[in-house]
């Protein structure tokens, strides 16, 4: 019989030797799969390596795809170290982009720096006060808050489209004729564009660099502060905890507005450094909030793990892009992303769990 | 006539150790048979391989006089062994008829449609029958604790259960209910059934079986008949150490002030059922007051209340003189008092942070670790170096996880956060249990440098031996309630364990 059980113990070997095996184990599979359709393997993985990463354009696209992950990641990853799961990263992230967009263009085309730090403030609030409507119900009401936030997702989907397609709200451009028979939502100022790093012929978006200085923040927070070191022992044993002393119920407020924060910020940085108007078809259709699951599992909740796997996902995304065509469909190329996130995720079980084979049992067996 | 159930020679051991070393037991066709032992006799570990969770790893199991093998409980089951487990094995959504045919695979739960109504009447009237009468499309949760006992008595007997095994059952049930479920048992006996009684109660031993076996340290002490037997010899066997073994080290020190007094504290348990009921204490400084008592006699829950983990719903706890806030941790660990959790692995350390962070873990907020909100990763860790070397922690450096210490190392781990604060009251709640004994050792040195340095000690424990050894006075708690209290060096072991199995002297 064979059995899964708990490790006792993680040497730390495996932190290094499971993700490059999980890696090997999705290559051989993908090496299947194309033969399979076939594709040519070695070429096909080159041009998914050079269209993710292998030219100034190629990079450029990644970190686009890449800051929204970055953001969502990290508040997932921020409330996931407690064992609060918030799945409400996409919600929280729409109700950044609303008030983050409405903010820029209340403040109208006077400053950037004006609009700029006020679009931070706006998608701040947003997505922390969305994610404290969970953290509420869960600190006094011990709701679970693994269903509260995720349902508040589809809520906040729902307000996002109301307020651009049936409604004629503030958001809603209908300066022309043709704005109101195919609603869209008011272009931002440019004072509202959030500015652009230039790093050679790199393009670093303003987002990206808020959402490093982020985790650099996350990780202070988590490693070097007493509230961090509340949060860790509460995210290891409760019973711990409160026999220390600890305030639980106000950590749990905490982090779920920090979480929320993060990911509303994130809507923030959609409106300010990529889509300049609230966009939700382009939102909802992204599901940046449920990619940032996967960032922060990958990256087992380490902030700085986050952006780098933010970073390779957001290639992975942005290759795919540019390797789907006519000789190559999209299909396909959905299907070698979901292979390397199933292995990456697989063995990532492999870290905590081992697979045993039970002879005892077997033995117990053969004596009846 | 070849009795109903015969274990012969059963030897289960598990990591460190053996939890039935040889025990031999046997019970006959109508007979109502104790199985009576302390916590940790192997009591619990008999009934499950009898119910085919665990296998033996030596001896026979022989049902009217047949050899059997349990390769699962279903096996058990379908020989005719049913068991109501201390913990109900219900589904709370449930009605009692659903429950009663969940899991059955032979009658009426076989089938891809049941009939609700033909289950209800079975059940209605097995439940007259035996006096255990239980609305059948009433649904679990709506129920007492007590009917959902029954519906647990109701499924074995709906399976043809010949055999039954009652494993402390009493321990949920008001002296009525209890009253009651003696008469239910009695029925079953008439009709030839066996039922097996665990217990470490003594007179409701004395009042319901027909014989009993006690068992200690995994072994079979004796069986004896009920009707021969007295409470204080039952106690006897049950507790039967060695009591000269027992080493009392009279301390030449004076006993001060109270440090610790409680009055009239009550505080409900985990199940919302009254578990501390009206408990008074004064503890000196200087003094050690041990708490005897069978495990599950509220003494959790009171250490919890007075170290703030759990509120009180009645009275009040004071330090040194002054009143602690109910249910507030942090101002029961800012008065002073010390804890070492019954639970030392999940209540008493987060098992993987670092032993560093273990170390700080009450004393995280003060000044000598922390600036500001920043923690002074360097303090804490040479805070938790000299520790280690001062109280002789051995299986890792600050750095490791404290899950991967022994017992023995986690335990000082513990101790040496919870002196290095200057406790006036240290509260200790089964320090030694799963110890080795160069541990048991240590701790109890720790224990008694502590009392020597005027810090008031409880020591809550179900181990007597523990208790007279360290304890300068005794109070036995039973049932939620401090029944008697005694000077030490004049207390017997046989009276304790009368006490503490809710006995009274004869």
């Amino acid at each position: 019989m064979i059995r899964i059980e708990r490790r006792l113990e993680q040497p730390r070997w495996l932190a290094v030797a499971v993700p490059l095996g999980s890696l090997v184990a999705a290559f051989v599979v993908m090496t299947l799969v194309l033969l399979a359709t076939h594709h040519p393997p070695g070429h096909t993985f080159w041009r998914l390596l050079v269209t993710g990463f292998g030219s100034t354009f190629a990079l450029n696209s990644t970190f686009v795809s890449a800051t929204p992950l970055l953001f969502t990641g990290l508040c997932a990853a921020v409330a996931f170290r407690m064992q609060l799961f918030n799945i409400g990263g996409e919600g929280q992230l729409y109700a950044g982009a609303i008030l983050g967009a409405g903010a820029g263009i209340a403040l109208g085309n006077h400053s950037g720096w004006l609009s700029v730090p006020a679009m931070i403030g706006a998608g701040v609030v947003g997505g922390a006060a969305l994610a404290l409507i969970p953290g509420v119900l869960r600190a006094y009401l011990s709701t679970n808050e693994i269903i509260t936030s995720l349902m508040l997702n589809y809520a906040a989907a729902l307000v996002i489209d109301y307020l651009i397609f049936d409604s004629l709200s503030y958001w809603r451009d209908t300066s022309t004729p043709s704005a109101k028979v195919f609603p869209q939502g008011k272009v931002l100022p440019d004072a509202a564009s959030w500015p652009i790093a230039h790093l050679g012929g790199i393009e670093l978006p303003f987002g990206f660099l808020v959402a490093i200085v982020l985790a650099l923040f996350v990780w202070v927070l988590y490693s070097r502060t007493k509230f961090g070191f509340e949060v860790r022992v509460i995210g290891d044993s409760t019973r711990a905890a409160s026999y220390a002393g600890m305030r639980t119920r106000r950590k749990i407020l905490a982090v779920m507005a920090l979480s929320g924060a993060i990911a509303g910020l994130g809507g923030a940085s959609q409106d300010g450094d990529f889509r300049h108007t609230l966009d939700p078809r382009g939102l909802t259709a992204a599901g940046y909030g449920y990619a940032g699951i996967v960032v922060a599992a990958l990256a087992r909740y380490n902030p700085f793990a986050v952006c780098l796997i933010a970073f390779l996902l957001g290639g992975l995304q942005n290759a795919g892009y540019a390797l789907q065509g006519a000789d190559f469909p999209s299909g396909l190329v959905g299907v070698l992303q979901g292979l390397i996130l199933f292995c990456a995720l697989g063995g990532e079980l492999l870290t905590r769990y081992r697979l045993t084979i039970d002879r005892r049992s077997r033995r117990a067996e053969a004596v009846t | 006539m070849a009795p109903a159930v015969e274990l012969r020679n059963i030897t289960k051991r598990f990591p460190g150790v053996v939890a039935n070393d040889g025990v031999h037991f046997e019970a006959a066709e109508g007979e109502v048979h104790a199985l009576l032992g302390e916590n940790g006799a192997g009591k619990s570990t008999l009934s499950n391989i009898l119910t085919g969770l665990y296998h033996p790893d030596d001896g026979q199991i022989l049902l009217y006089g047949a050899a059997k093998v349990f390769g699962s409980p279903r096996d058990a089951l379908d020989a005719g062994i049913g068991m109501v487990h201390q913990h109900f094995r219900l589904v709370p959504p449930f009605t009692v008829a659903e429950n009663v045919i969940l899991g059955d695979h032979r009658g009426e739960g076989k089938r891809f449609l049941v009939h609700p109504r033909h289950i209800e009447r079975t059940v209605a009237e097995l439940g007259k029958r035996y006096r255990i009468a239980v609305d059948p499309r009433a649904r679990i949760w709506q129920l007492s604790l007590g009917e959902q006992q029954r519906v647990e008595i109701l499924k074995a007997l709906y399976r043809q259960a010949r055999i039954l095994i009652l494993d402390e059952p009493t321990a949920v049930l008001t002296p009525q209910e209890a009253e009651s479920l003696f008469e239910t048992v009695r029925v079953m006996a008439e009709e030839g059934r066996t039922v097996i009684f665990i217990s470490h109660k003594l007179h409701e031993v004395k009042a319901v079986s027909d014989r009993v076996t006690i068992l200690r340290d995994g072994r079979t002490v004796a069986t004896v008949d009920t009707a021969s037997a007295t409470q204080r010899s039952l106690a006897a066997l049950m507790v039967g150490r060695e009591v000269a073994a027992v080493e009392r080290i009279v301390r030449e020190r004076g006993i001060g002030d109270p440090v610790l007094e409680v009055d009239g504290l009550r505080a409900a348990g985990d199940r919302g059922v009254e578990a501390v009921k009206g408990v008074g204490l004064t503890v000196c400084a200087g003094e050690i007051v041990g708490i005897a008592g069978v495990a599950g006699n509220g003494q959790r829950e009171l250490a919890e209340t007075i170290t703030g983990m759990r509120a009180p719903t009645a009275g009040q706890v004071s330090v040194a003189g002054r009143l602690l806030r109910g249910g507030d941790a942090r101002a029961a660990i800012h008065a002073g008092v010390a804890h070492v959790p019954e639970d030392r692995l999940h209540t008493g350390v987060a098992p993987s942070l670092s032993i560093a962070s273990n170390m700080v873990l009450k004393s995280y907020r003060g000044k000598r670790v922390a600036r500001g909100p920043l923690l002074r990763l360097r303090a804490i860790r040479d805070h938790a170096v000299s520790l280690i070397h001062r109280y002789d922690v051995r299986g890792g450096g600050p750095e490791v996880p404290a899950r991967q210490l022994s017992g023995g190392n986690l335990q000082k781990v513990v101790l040496a956060r919870e002196f290095e604060d200057a406790p006036r009251v240290l509260l200790v709640a089964s320090p030694t249990r799963g110890l080795d004994v160069a541990a048991i050792e240590t701790v109890h040195r720790y224990i008694r440098q502590a009392a020597a340095d005027g810090v008031g000690v409880l020591l809550i424990s179900e181990d007597l031996d523990e208790i007279l050894a360290l304890a300068d006075r005794i109070a036995v708690m039973y049932e939620g309630e401090i029944v008697a209290e005694l000077d030490a060096g004049a207390a017997s072991v046989e009276e304790i364990g009368l006490l503490m199995a809710g006995g009274s002297a004869e």
